[in-house]
């Protein structure tokens, strides 16, 4: 459906990185946990994030979004400097996060959690174009957030951060915790958003459903980039990435 | 493309029709309350009622800020209790008439609320809550020793004097009128507030505040805005009680002041439309009809905290609510 697009503002083919990570650290506390990691995403590309637990995904993408508060290195978006910046600055430059734990407001029904977020620029998807991609919450429009089921409360989550016109979308392991029906539905919702041409930064520990949606998979291990590889060369290199995520 | 497994639990997705922003139920209560304020003076001392008012006010202002922003401030007398003294002194000593004494008393309030805030909105937790609380103790010294608060005696006397000019608001019926319009007013204003989208960022920021600032919101912003909010109601609450008693006193910027204000609110329930009120409505009743018990009063009220704390944590409000499934 939906063959119609309606890309975000300014989401045209251009081939210069839309985010540059470089040199990235950051640490919680006293710990260590990102060791210098270096990032490319292209405009308009699927990117994802694999590891094992603890090598610093979430970390990576907690570290963009500014809520790790002490990270140095440089944050690049759009040609403009992040890493000092406030998670609040960050959100209105057009970066949005969907966090694991999925964050859905409890006081709030499902259309009030999809309104809750500032438009930060022109060009989001409206609110019925959304309800078009996820028909399980325009059905529940009334709900209150957390009473819907695992599933739904993911598509809440990604559906939420959709109408205020960010660009890049973070993604943490939406597959997590979710039925194989459901996860190929999210999958299914990735490759929507990517013929929308949204840029997407997507964290798995399921390199399955990673290949069934990602252009690029960089391989992280004890707060690096190790590898990366393309999508297409996925299944040659398989032995290496067994390696790496001890699967 | 998708609606698997949704399809027959997902149709009557609850009662939620609205009436200005009420749900049915809280629609109902609202009617009993009007009702309730209409008939009572008729029945019971309206003194005792326009003081209970008073605190109901104080303590939906301050419900605002700690059920529906989770900010626990532990100072909220210093904006009751400076209400009070501003609208006694413009009452007083100004001459001025009792609806802009209290306008003025709320302003300033609100500005030491603005002041108070920026700096406690800065940490969290028990911190915040410690803040307030010095910050409140040096209004309460300030009072002590400032010419104009007439120190240990207070501002006594202070006319009622005549609404807009003209009415005279001397007889008890009268003020009691005056009293019950503020505290609707500032009632209504509140659920407007918690209702708009800026009510449901403050929701957002009570849940979760790291995403709410990473969907792009400057929470210190927001919590600053009910701070100031919410001392300015408070400030309202003080400036009417002053009037009702034509006094204002040390006991209301007295920090025991800030501690039955939470009291009143954990006791109607957090977070609920009316629990503060009733709370309020608990509280000053029991400080009038046992009060010849003397010292007993604040060892029943200290009972009464550990059993809503120990057994109904929702408060009695919201307790209710939750047998009988609505919110309150």
């Amino acid at each position: 459906m939906a063959d119609v697009m309606t890309a975000p503002a300014g989401a045209k083919a251009s081939t210069g990185a839309l985010m540059e990570l470089r040199g990235l650290e950051a640490w919680y506390g006293e710990s260590h946990v990102l060791h210098g990691v270096d990032i490319d995403i292209r405009e308009g590309e699927v990117v994802t994030l694999l590891g094992r637990n603890g090598a610093g995904k979430t970390s990576t993408l907690r570290s963009i979004m500014g809520l790790v508060p002490r990270r140095t290195g440089s944050v690049k978006y759009d040609g403009k400097e992040f890493v000092n910046a406030r998670p609040d600055v960050i959100a209105r430059a057009g970066i949005a996060y969907c966090p694991e734990e999925r964050g859905i407001f409890a006081s709030l029904d499902v259309t009030e959690n999809l309104m809750l977020p500032p438009m930060v620029r022109p060009g989001g998807m409206p609110l019925d174009e959304i309800y078009t991609l996820f028909p399980n919450l325009k059905e529940r429009a009334r709900s209150q957030g957390t009473k819907l089921s695992g599933g739904e409360q993911q598509m809440l989550a990604i559906a939420r951060i959709l109408r205020t016109g960010a660009r890049l979308l973070l993604l943490d392991e939406p597959s997590e915790g979710l039925a194989p029906v459901i996860v190929q539905q999210i999958g299914r919702t990735i490759r929507e958003l990517k013929k929308r041409g949204f840029t997407v930064l997507l964290v798995e520990q399921n390199f399955r459903f990673a290949q069934t949606v990602a252009d690029r998979h960089y391989v992280m291990e004890h707060g690096r980039v190790v590898d990366m590889v393309a999508n297409e060369d996925l299944n040659a290199s398989l032995d290496r990435l067994h390696q790496y995520l001890g699967v | 493309m998708a609606g698997q497994s949704m399809t027959s639990s997902a149709v009557p997705a609850g009662p939620q029709e609205s009436i200005f922003g009420f749900t049915k139920a809280q629609f109902i209560a609202l009617l009993v309350m009007f009702a309730a304020l209409v008939v009572a003076p008729f029945f019971l001392y309206p003194v005792f009622l326009m003081k209970l008012l008073c605190f109901a006010l104080f303590a939906c202002a301050f419900n605002l800020l700690i059920g529906y922003v989770g900010l626990t401030s532990f100072g909220h007398a210093a904006y009751f209790g400076m209400g009070g003294y501003i609208t006694a002194h413009s009452a007083k000593v100004w001459g001025l008439t009792p609806e802009v004494s209290i306008l003025i008393g709320a302003l300033l309030a609100g500005v030491q609320g603005a002041i108070f805030g920026w700096v406690a909105i800065r940490r969290q937790g028990i911190y915040f809550a410690m803040i307030t609380l010095a910050l409140a103790q040096m209004i309460y010294f300030l009072c002590l020793q400032a010419p104009f608060t007439g120190g240990e005696d207070g501002i006594q006397a202070v006319p009622r004097g005549h609404l807009f000019g003209f009415i005279s608001l001397a007889p008890d019926m009268n003020m009691y009128w005056f009293v019950a319009a503020v505290f609707v007013l500032c009632f209504l204003l509140i659920h407007r507030i918690v209702h708009s989208p800026f009510g449901q960022v403050l929701k957002a920021i009570r849940e979760n505040e790291p995403r709410t600032t990473s969907l792009g919101y400057r929470t210190d912003d927001y919590k600053l805005v009910a701070f100031i909010l919410s001392a300015t109601i408070a400030g309202v609450a003080g400036g009417t009680k002053s009037l009702v008693f034509g006094i204002a006193t040390l006991t209301d910027v007295h920090w025991s002041m800030s501690g039955e204000v939470l009291l009143m609110t954990l006791v109607g329930g957090l977070g609920t439309v009316f629990g503060p009120m009733i709370g309020a409505g608990v509280i000053v009743a029991m400080q009038n009809y046992l009060a010849e018990m003397g010292a007993w009063v604040t060892v029943i009220q200290g009972v009464i905290f550990i059993a809503c704390v120990l057994a109904f944590r929702r408060g009695i409000v919201g307790e209710i609510g939750n047998l009988l499934r609505v919110r309150l």
